[in-house]
């Protein structure tokens, strides 16, 4: 039971980090990037390549996926992105449902249909055992990296002048923009570091999530969930989601395993029907 | 107050007149109709594509009332092809009801009251939230699929789907020749009770709510129930043209629900143009075109290159594409008018107004 519960919470965890970007870039363009997963997919494969065939260290391999996802969504995002911000939501879906599809096709190629799994050290597997609970290592390490990440962003966005100025803008572009914010550059860096969080959440993650090539379609409707359902405003909400989300798909999954997935979509269409904003949206008027 | 009793008739006239002129079949409609009709004979080798093509038609078709017609964005339609699908091969299967047609019009129904269900969870919220929705419904009916392998056969599909001749006499061969027929003649028929449902009243007042609706409901028009309507029967087409799918190949897998048929739909519709009926009909003729020489050139990845012209497509801007086949239809139109009176030399009652294509 208490073992459910830590695996969701690392679980929530890392779908926590994956999200994280995609909800600030909702909330503060009004963007819906369904290709968010490309970001994750690509980190992921990045760790694969460094660690399993040029043999970089596990350590040193997650931190520079991190870097090279980030580069990439700066680079998407200064690109090709910023034609499409002020679409209407009809082409924001497709520009990035082709983005989706493209990824797919492009990873099939290059690296295989068949699913990946990064080689973890030795030191990282197996597990602890605490007052009778069973805590594997790696998702012990999962959890503490991502809560740090998480504190870390928390006040990131809340005490720096860059998270006063991001808020800003997330609350109000327009008058963001009257007073010298730069938006669209707080944006690209905004979605850069996203990407590159969502890259780090592939990395850490392929040994639970399984990488393969259509990674971001699966796991697409996850972080759609936890941007909704957390609403898009502040990072309070989502990281409640997902961790809500984690606990549930695991123990969903242990307890009643023959529904797969099907607890957690009824559970969102549920949500999103009772709170169309989010369960943990401030009232706006957006 | 006089003149306001005297003017009411007359404007009234002249909304029927306007209505009636709209909804007039123009030149160029015939002509591709005729054309269509003709593929049975034109393209012998070609029914098994020729019937999926018009297959894909209904089901853009269907996307088209409710996105062309009254703005709301779906990534679910799936839900509605594969539950119709799954129903039209069961009760064939059990043979509860042989008869194809029969057995279409009942799953048509069931999709449409599933639509009539879920119509009220989409129609709250912003466009995040009915994307979010329409998936979730969608991923759920997938699911549930999955979980009940004992009925619908799971992940190997359901087999043993044995449909009766169509009517009693045509059965359904190993060409494809009936199949198409039966397809093409359902499409039409369909077709034509979606022209009639966008070019009446009914479907000025669903454009006036696609426009604003929040004027719209000021002057009156029922915004809610308008949409509820439409994503019924535009739900109950796209069960129409999943049990077309399962009748024709007699067989049924859990691809039906998939995201990527909704969003394959949105791709086709995008081609074609939202928002005159025939967008969805010329989409699926391109888009099948392009699927089959782009899979013969690579069988693998051809998922690269309809990702890719989805995005060229929107960064070269939809409304340039639109502009431009605009622009064609304008000039065809014209074209098509010019023969129509070299024809009918002496047609007073068309005189004036030359069809717009729309």
């Amino acid at each position: 039971m208490l073992t459910i519960l830590f695996d969701g919470v690392a679980y929530g965890m890392l779908l926590f980090v994956l999200a994280c970007g995609l909800s600030v870039t909702l909330g503060l363009m009004n963007f819906i990037n369904l290709a968010h997963g490309a970001f994750a997919m690509a980190g992921g494969y990045c760790t694969v390549i460094l660690v399993n065939r040029l043999g970089v260290p596990f350590a040193l391999g997650v931190p520079i996926a991190f870097l090279v996802t980030a580069l990439l969504g700066g680079l998407f995002e200064r690109t090709l992105y910023v034609h499409v911000y002020a679409r209407s939501h009809l082409d924001q879906v497709l520009f990035t449902i082709g983005l989706v599809f493209m990824s797919v096709a492009a990873v099939d190629y290059t690296m295989g249909s068949s699913q990946r799994f990064v080689q973890i050290p030795d030191a990282l597997q197996g597990q602890f055992d605490v007052l009778g609970v069973g805590m594997g290592k790696y998702r012990l390490l999962i959890i503490v990296i991502c809560g740090l990440l998480t504190v870390a962003l928390q006040l990131t966005l809340a005490k720096t002048r860059f998270g006063s100025r991001l808020r800003a803008a997330v609350d109000d572009q327009r008058v963001a923009r009257g007073l010298g914010i730069n938006v669209g550059a707080v944006f690209g860096i905004t979605f850069a570091v996203g990407s590159g969080l969502a890259g780090l959440g592939g990395a850490l993650g392929a040994e639970i999530l399984g990488l393969d090539p259509t990674f971001p379609l699966r796991y697409m409707i996850y972080f759609l969930i936890v941007v909704t359902v957390g609403g898009t405003s502040g990072l309070v909400g989502p990281f409640l989601a997902s961790i809500l989300l984690g606990i549930g798909d695991v123990a969903g999954k242990y307890y009643v395993p023959t529904l797969g997935a099907f607890v957690i979509y009824a559970i969102m269409i549920v949500v999103l029907i009772w709170r169309p904003q989010g369960l943990f949206a401030r009232a706006t008027a957006r | 107050m006089v003149t306001m009793a005297a003017v009411t008739p007359v404007l009234a006239g002249d909304v029927a007149a306007y209505l009636k002129r709209r909804a007039r079949w123009s030149p160029l409609e015939i002509a591709f109709w005729i054309f269509a009709f003709a593929s049975i004979w034109l393209f012998p080798g070609k029914y098994l594509i020729l019937k999926d093509t018009a297959i894909l038609a209904l089901f853009a078709l269907s996307l088209d009332l409710i996105l062309g017609y009254a703005g709301i964005i779906s990534l679910g339609q799936a839900a509605f092809f594969g539950i119709a699908g799954y129903f039209a091969g069961l009760i064939a299967k059990y043979g509860i009801i042989n008869e194809p047609i029969v057995a279409l019009i009942c799953a048509g129904a069931v999709a449409a009251a599933l639509g009539f269900v879920t119509s009220f969870l989409v129609l709250r919220g912003s466009d995040l939230t009915r994307l979010m929705v329409t998936l979730g419904v969608s991923l759920m009916l997938g699911e549930i699929a999955n979980r009940y392998a004992n009925i619908t056969g799971g992940a190997d599909g359901l087999q043993g789907v044995d449909v009766a001749p169509i009517l009693g006499r045509w059965r359904f061969d190993l060409y494809g020749h009936n199949g198409y027929v039966y397809c093409l003649i359902v499409l039409f028929v369909c077709f034509v009770i979606a022209r009639r449902i966008v070019y009446s009243p009914f479907g000025l007042s669903l454009r006036s709510v696609k426009g604003n609706a929040l004027r719209a409901a000021a002057i009156g028009v029922p915004v809610k129930w308008r949409l509820v309507a439409i994503y019924t029967v535009s739900a109950g087409f796209a069960g129409i043209a999943g049990a077309l799918l399962t009748q024709t190949t007699a067989f049924c897998s859990l691809d039906v629900f998939s995201l990527e048929r909704s969003a394959d739909l949105l791709l086709v519709l995008i081609i074609g143009g939202t928002g005159y009926l025939y967008g969805g009909l010329i989409g699926a003729v391109i888009y099948k075109f392009l699927q089959d020489w782009i899979s013969n050139l690579t069988p693998q990845y051809w998922q690269f290159w309809i990702g890719l012209v989805l995005v060229v497509i929107v960064l070269v801007g939809r409304e340039r594409m639109a502009a431009w086949t605009v622009t064609v239809r304008a000039a065809v139109g014209l074209i098509g008018a010019r023969a129509w009176s070299r024809v009918w030399p002496r047609s007073p009652a068309r005189g004036g107004a030359a069809p717009d294509g729309r």
